[in-house]
C-alpha cells in the first residue's frame, strides 16, 4: 500500500509546487513508483512546473466525477521512470473536491504507487483540507520569515485536529519542515529568520533547508523539476531532503555563508 | 428502618447494594398546546432565565390538559425537542391512551399522579429563585483536576480549561489562545494570548517559563505586549492582580 505525503504551508508562494515536483521526482529517481497530484483546482500549476502542460487531456476532477478513468488522466513523465503526474482542472473550483471522490482516487492510487505526493493549495479552506485529510506524512514548506512561519504553525494545528488520522484517533500525521528560499547572507544580516529560530517556534523535525537559488525559477520556466539540475545548490538540497525522508543520515548543507574566493565567484554562475 | 436488628444491620453492610425509598423534587411540564409555534421559543426562554437550574433537570411531562384533538401528537419528536432545550424528560402523567403508549415506548415512566404545585402561578411576578426550587445539587467535587496539555498549542487553536487550572507543558504559539477559569501555567514559551480567571476569579495567575505573549489577562484586566517591560521578555514570570492592577513579576 502506498504512502500519502502532503506538501502544505498555509501561506502561498513559499514553494509548495516546486517542492512537490522536486520531491516526487526525487522519490521516483530512487526507484519508487510515485505520483504527484495537483490539489490546486482552478489555479493549475503543477503541470507547468513538471513540463507536461501540453499533454493534459483529462484531469483529477474528471476522475472524481467519473468522467474519465484514472489511467486516462495520469500523465507519465518523459524524463524519469516511475513518475506520474495527475494534473487538476483549471476551469473548476475547490468545491469539485469531494471527500468521497478524493478518497476513492487516493485508494486506487495507493494500490499501484509507493508514494502519492499531494501538492496542496494555499490557505486552510476546502482545497488545503482535502489535500491533507488523508495524509500519512506532512511536509511543511516554510520561508524564513514571520508570516510564513505563523501560517505553517496554523496548518500544523489543522493537521493535528482535522486530518483523518486525528479524527479517527490514529497515530498522528508525521510532520517535517522544509525551509525554502533560505539566504544565509540575509540571515547573517538579520533580515531573515535563522533555521534555529524557525525550529524553535514550530517545534518539528527539520527535513531540509533549500537555499534561495536562481536555478529554481530557471527550472520552473523550462518545465523541469529543479532536483534534476544537479549542478545547482537547490537541486542538491532537494536530493538531500529526499534521502533524509527515506531515513538516510545526511548533514545539512547550504545553511552558512559560503566563503567567496576569486574562482568561486566565477564558478558560482551556475548556482 | 430503625427497628432493624443488629444482625440484619451487619448483613446489610455486606450486601453489594441497598434498596431504599427516597423522594426527589422534580418539575412537571404541563403541556397545553404543543402545536403552538411559540411553545419551544418560550420554553427556550425559560431555560435561559436560569440555565444552571434548568440544564439537565429531570422533568415529568403532564399530558392531562392536552386537548383530545391532539391525540396524534408526535411524542418522539416532542420529547426530542424538549431534550434539545436541555431538559431531561424521564416520566409522564395523564393524556390519551395513544400518547401514553408512545411515551412508554420511548422509555418514559408512567408516574403516579400527585399534586403538582404550579410553579408559575404560585409565585406570580416573582422571578424563579433557583435556591428555593433547585433539587439538592450533586455535591461539588472537592477538587477539580487541572487540564493538562502536552502538545504545542498552534496558531489559531484555542484551549479552555473550564472551572479549573490549565497546565501546558509545550509552547503556545503566536495566534493561539489559552483560557482558564483558574490559573494558567505554561512550561514552554508563551507566545500567544493567555487569559486566566475568565469567569471573574481575581486571584487567578499566569505563570510561564518565557514571556513572549501577545496579551495576558486576569479576570478581564489585560495587558498587551506593547506595554510589556523589555526586562520581562523571554523571562520566567508570573502575572497577577494586585490592588486592581496587573502586575508582572519575574520568577
Amino acid at each position: 500500500m502506498g504512502t500519502i505525503i502532503v506538501m502544505t504551508s498555509g501561506k502561498g508562494g513559499v514553494g509548495k509546487t516546486t517542492s512537490s515536483a522536486a520531491f516526487a521526482t526525487g522519490l521516483a529517481s530512487r526507484g519508487f513508483k510515485t505520483v504527484v497530484i495537483d490539489f490546486d483546482v482552478g489555479l493549475r500549476n503543477l503541470d507547468l512546473v513538471m513540463g507536461c502542460e501540453r499533454r493534459v487531456v483529462f484531469d483529477f476532477i474528471n476522475v472524481i466525477n467519473g468522467e474519465a478513468k484514472l489511467h486516462q488522466a495520469l500523465i507519465k513523465d518523459k524524463r524519469v521512470e516511475n513518475l506520474h503526474i495527475l494534473p487538476t482542472s483549471q476551469t473548476r473550483d475547490k468545491d469539485a473536491l469531494t471527500k468521497e471522490g478524493v478518497e476513492r482516487v487516493l485508494d486506487e492510487l495507493k494500490k499501484e504507487f509507493d508514494y502519492i505526493v499531494c501538492d496542496s493549495p494555499a490557505g486552510i479552506e476546502r482545497g488545503a483540507l482535502m489535500a491533507l485529510y488523508f495524509a500519512d506524512h506532512a511536509i511543511i514548506v516554510t520561508n524564513p520569515e514571520v508570516s510564513s512561519v505563523r501560517d505553517s504553525d496554523r496548518i500544523l494545528g489543522v493537521l493535528n485536529s482535522k486530518s483523518r488520522r486525528a479524527e479517527r484517533g490514529e497515530e498522528p500525521v508525521t510532520q517535517q519542515l522544509l525551509l525554502t528560499r533560505y539566504d544565509p547572507e540575509r540571515v547573517e544580516k538579520g533580515e531573515m529568520l535563522k533555521v534555529d529560530d524557525v525550529l524553535e517556534i514550530l517545534a518539528i523535525d527539520l527535513l531540509g533547508v533549500i537555499p534561495e537559488s536562481q536555478a529554481v525559477l530557471r527550472a520552473s520556466n523550462i518545465g523541469m523539476p529543479v532536483i534534476l539540475d544537479i549542478q545547482s545548490n537547490a537541486g542538491q538540497a532537494y536530493g538531500d531532503a529526499v534521502g533524509r525522508f527515506l531515513g538516510e543520515e545526511i548533514e545539512h548543507r547550504f545553511t552558512k555563508v559560503e566563503k567567496k574566493g576569486l574562482f568561486s565567484r566565477f564558478l558560482r554562475r551556475s548556482a | 428502618m430503625r427497628a432493624v436488628s443488629n444482625a440484619n444491620h451487619a448483613a446489610e453492610r455486606d450486601a453489594p447494594f441497598q434498596l431504599r425509598g427516597n423522594s426527589f423534587t422534580m418539575m412537571v411540564l404541563k403541556v397545553f398546546n404543543p402545536a403552538s409555534p411559540n411553545f419551544f421559543s418560550m420554553l427556550g426562554g425559560k431555560v435561559r432565565q436560569a440555565p444552571n437550574f434548568f440544564r439537565h433537570a429531570p422533568v415529568v411531562l403532564d399530558f392531562d390538559d392536552l386537548p383530545e384533538s391532539m391525540a396524534d401528537l408526535d411524542v418522539a419528536g416532542f420529547v426530542g425537542a424538549v431534550r434539545e432545550h436541555h431538559l431531561r424528560p424521564i416520566g409522564f402523567v395523564g393524556g390519551p391512551r395513544a400518547i401514553q403508549d408512545a411515551a412508554s415506548a420511548l422509555g418514559l415512566v408512567p408516574m403516579p399522579t400527585g399534586r403538582a404545585a404550579p410553579i408559575e402561578n404560585a409565585r406570580p411576578n416573582v422571578p424563579l429563585n433557583s435556591a428555593l426550587l433547585a433539587p439538592p445539587a450533586p455535591p461539588e467535587p472537592v477538587y477539580r483536576p487541572a487540564l493538562v496539555v502536552s502538545e504545542p498549542v498552534r496558531s489559531g487553536q484555542q484551549v479552555y480549561a473550564e472551572k479549573c487550572d490549565l497546565i501546558i507543558t509545550a509552547p503556545v504559539s503566536h495566534g493561539a489562545e489559552v483560557l482558564a477559569d483558574g490559573n494558567i501555567h505554561v512550561y514552554g514559551a508563551l507566545r500567544g494570548r493567555a487569559l486566566a480567571g475568565i469567569s471573574g476569579e481575581m486571584s487567578a495567575r499566569i505563570f510561564c517559563q518565557s514571556l513572549e505573549a501577545e496579551v495576558v489577562s486576569i479576570a478581564g484586566l489585560y495587558r498587551v505586549s506593547e506595554d510589556f517591560d523589555s526586562s520581562w521578555t523571554r523571562k520566567p514570570v508570573q502575572v497577577r492582580l494586585k490592588d486592581g492592577f496587573l502586575h508582572v513579576d519575574p520568577l
